[in-house]
């Protein structure tokens, strides 16, 4: 290894960012998708754990790792549509059913994943960018799993879609008014299921990318509340995959924050540093709100009153 | 469907006519043969009060309702409407009281995802070029790219039109266009539309209450009452009062109650008052503000000018960040040990709302303002009797129509709740009454006996400030007129002898 000496740092924050964030990246479009039609999914964190074990469990029996990534869609498409089909009963609310599904996802997973504890799963292959580079640590941060890059696209995707096709207009309008929705002959519960349907997906696909790239097995701490932090993510991406893709990398980053600062040596109060994601969320939170205006950017739809 | 076998003409204004249309809920009988006519290239004006059949008749023509019997024609040919759908088909269209557009979208992403056949892809830079060439052949524009929240409510209006209009709509119901216009907009969007009528690219039913927009822009006027067509005509041979007592038939209107008593002492004073609006960027300041004992200080304004916010600065909603209120020479920060104090008594807009706890009883809401009280001092166990044949007097006194006093006030009408609020605010002695579009939404009958409470609460020496949206209402009843406009009162003049048109303009923000 190479001595980068206080460079270390920088070094390890944007490896970390590039690593950590994809789970954060996932989790927040498909929040991002789902508010966007007007409901709010909280159940997201029991669908990325659950994702987690199913996409390990699957890709352990096939040996195939992109096999565990589609079980994962696949089960997240039906946690999302078990949420959007209870929301659309009369008088039910999305948040109580959110809290409830994301309990009974980790549930599930930790009583269906309790075999795959002990076995190795292949991983999620990797591309290596940092292949110019001579110093090791470089080439470690430099190291990109398929994924990130996919939830990259995918955010460049879901913003053209929202912007210049029918449906993402159609998603903006249900989102926005659920009056105007109606008068135009649409059906905004349909609609609402499909993207809290999809939501899911993308949530489940986390999940895998937690079991089987970084950190890389199952377990039943396989996530540290990815899930909950995606969604506060989402408001302050102000609702936009764009700013999704910066407010991951940013939480990615703060998040390597604490082992950086540990693998230069600075030992004391580092746990302090653990703590950077959490203290940044409530900082932008805070910086950005205001007790006398709503949130721009906000779907008219979204309530927790409903 | 049309019946026959002649397609209907491509292009211009349709002739559109309904022929016995009968519409019966269960044993209530909401529209009864009514046959009305609108000729090609015509603006008619459907006049009426709420619950009159306006609403039942046009959505029966548009397809929402089923007629028990009856026809349609269009262009002289029998159609049958079964939805909305076959409505459009047939080139029907409405612009909605309420604004339809989605208020996040732009104006241009409004109008392309209103379309039935909007591509799966959308290629803005064609469908903008579309666009462009449309908004040329209209006679007014609007904004394209901002989100239609942006968009000023003359504007909103506007694009409802125009949306009609892209869709291919000829014959256009418009329900209370302007009820959110100013005069001047209202005269300019009006004017725009009699305008295509006359050149005979859309034939034009517009829902109203106001009869100063029938004389200036409708060519003939039909009247219903209690799902009956009572009368119609040519607006050239019909006056203001034939077409009021058309539409109010037998009965007579409780005259405007008198105006008695000179005002006295200040009670109400505002001094540099300053607070943000509800969108946090912009400030409400209010200079100066004062409101005498008998007297009626009336604020006309469009919605969203302020009067909200000043609303909720008098009621202790929104904190002031700078200047004082004070009653009496005393400073008032709208707790409600003041308000008892002080005998300072509110009527909010959307009273069920803003003054009411929806689910709790009609004699519970009544009893609001006293529930606690015994003599000079509070009480800690309640006194249920008490309570309850002090509703039952003012239920009573007030003409509240309720099932019971145990009934959710929420089951109440819009009138009834406004009514029931104003019961308990206005009992025991009133010095100041702070009220916001106390008639919003309210037919004749209940909107004259309400003015004549706020009246009679001013000639017994009450201080009133009266927030209206409706201009006709604050000339009505006010002495002195102040206008809101962006946050500001910018104008002020006394009622006796306002010019309308210079209100409109400083309404506008033009002045």
């Amino acid at each position: 290894m190479t001595d980068l000496g206080l460079w270390a740092v920088p070094v390890a924050i944007l490896g970390g960012a590039i690593r950590v964030s994809t789970p954060f990246l996932f989790v927040s479009l498909g929040e991002v998708l789902t508010e966007r039609a007007g409901r709010i999914n909280l159940g997201l964190e029991g669908t990325l754990v659950f994702g987690a074990m199913a996409g390990y469990a699957v890709a352990y029996e096939s040996g195939s790792a992109w096999a565990g990534v589609l079980a994962a869609a696949l089960a997240g498409v039906i946690f999302g549509l078990l949420h959007g089909l209870i929301c659309s009963l009369p008088k039910v609310n999305d948040i109580a059913i959110g809290i409830a599904l994301m309990l009974l996802g980790t549930g599930l997973a930790f009583f269906f994943g309790t075999p795959y504890v002990q076995p190795v799963a292949p991983r999620l292959p990797a591309i290596d960018l940092g292949f110019w580079s001579g110093i090791p640590q470089v080439q470690a941060a430099l190291t990109v799993n398929v994924l990130f890059l996919a939830g990259i696209a995918l955010a460049l995707g879901m913003a053209w879609m929202l912007r210049a096709t029918r449906v993402g207009l159609i998603l903006r309008v249900v989102g926005d008014s659920t009056d105007a929705a109606r008068a135009m002959g649409l059906r905004p519960n349909a609609i609402r299921i499909g993207a809290t349907a999809a939501g899911g997906a993308f949530a489940g696909v986390a999940g895998a990318y937690l079991s089987l790239f970084y950190p890389g097995a199952w377990s039943q701490g396989v996530s540290s509340g990815q899930g909950l932090m995606a969604v506060a993510l989402v408001i302050f991406a102000r609702w936009n995959p764009l700013n999704c893709v910066w407010a991951a990398l940013l939480f990615g980053g703060a998040g390597a924050l604490g082992p950086a600062l540990q693998s230069v040596g600075l030992s004391e109060g580092y746990y302090l540093y653990y703590a950077a994601p959490y203290v940044l969320t409530l900082g932008v939170l805070i910086a950005t709100s205001s007790p006398n205006r709503a949130t721009a950017g906000a779907p008219g739809e979204l309530s927790i009153t409903k | 469907m049309i019946i026959g076998q002649d397609a209907l003409p491509a292009t211009g204004a349709l002739a559109v006519a309904t022929l016995g249309m009968t519409m019966r809920f269960g044993g209530f009988t909401a529209l009864d043969d009514v046959s009305i006519s609108v000729p090609a290239g015509s603006f008619l004006a459907l006049l009426g009060e709420n619950g009159a059949g306006k609403s039942t008749l046009v959505k029966c023509m548009m397809g929402f309702y089923r007629a028990s019997a009856g026809q349609m024609m269009v262009s002289g040919r029998e159609v049958q409407v079964p939805d909305p759908r076959a409505a459009h088909a047939l080139g029907l269209g409405m612009v909605y009281q309420h604004f339809t557009l989605v208020p996040s979208l732009t104006a241009a992403e409004n109008l392309v995802i209103s379309r039935r056949d909007t591509p799966a892809v959308i290629d803005w830079r064609r469908e903008r070029a579309a666009l462009a060439a449309f908004m040329d052949r209209m006679p007014f524009r609007v904004p394209l790219d901002r989100p239609v929240r942006a968009l000023a409510a003359g504007e909103k209006q506007k694009l409802e039109i125009l949306k009609q209009l892209y869709l291919g709509r000829r014959f256009l119901i418009l329900d209370e266009p302007t009820s959110v216009l100013t005069p001047d907009e209202a005269d300019e969007v009006l004017g725009h539309v009699r305008g295509l009528c006359a050149a005979g690219d859309i034939t034009v039913l517009m829902i109203t209450h106001k009869f100063r927009e029938v004389t200036a822009f409708a060519d003939a006027v039909s009247v219903l009452r209690r799902g009956r067509l009572v009368g119609q005509g040519r607006v050239s041979d019909l006056s203001h009062a034939d077409m009021a007592a058309m539409m109010m038939g037998e009965a007579r209107l409780p005259a405007p109650a008198a105006r008695t008593g000179q005002p006295g002492a200040s009670v109400l004073e505002l001094a540099g008052a300053r607070a943000l609006d509800r969108s946090g960027l912009k400030e409400i300041a209010i200079d100066r503000l004062e409101v005498r004992a008998g007297e009626i200080v009336g604020i006309a304004g469009i919605s969203g000018n302020g009067q909200m916010e000043l609303m909720e600065m008098l009621t202790g909603q929104r904190p002031l960040r700078a200047g004082a209120m004070t009653v009496r020479g005393r400073p008032y920060h709208a707790t409600r040990t003041e308000e008892r104090q002080m005998n300072i008594r509110y009527l909010p807009e959307e009273p069920l709302k803003n003054a009411c706890a929806p689910r709790m009883s009609v004699a519970e809401n009544i009893g609001f303002r006293s529930f606690d009280t015994r003599g000079g001092g509070t009480r800690f166990w309640l006194a249920p009797g008490a309570l309850r044949r002090q509703a039952e007097a003012l239920v009573a006194g007030f003409k509240v129509k309720t099932a019971s006093l145990d009934a959710p006030i929420a089951a109440l009408s819009g009138g009834n709740v406004q009514r029931a609020v104003l019961a308990r605010e206005l009992t025991g002695s009133v010095d100041l009454l702070v009220i916001s579009n106390p008639c919003f939404g309210l037919d004749f009958t209940a909107v004259s006996d309400i003015r004549a409470r706020i009246m009679a609460a001013r000639n017994a020496g009450a201080a009133v400030l009266l927030m209206s949206e409706d201009l006709d209402e604050v000339l009505e009843l006010a002495d002195r007129v102040l206008v809101m406009s962006e946050g500001r009162i910018s104008y002020e003049t006394p009622a006796a002898g306002a010019d309308i048109a210079t209100i409109g303009h400083h309404m506008g923000g033009h002045a």
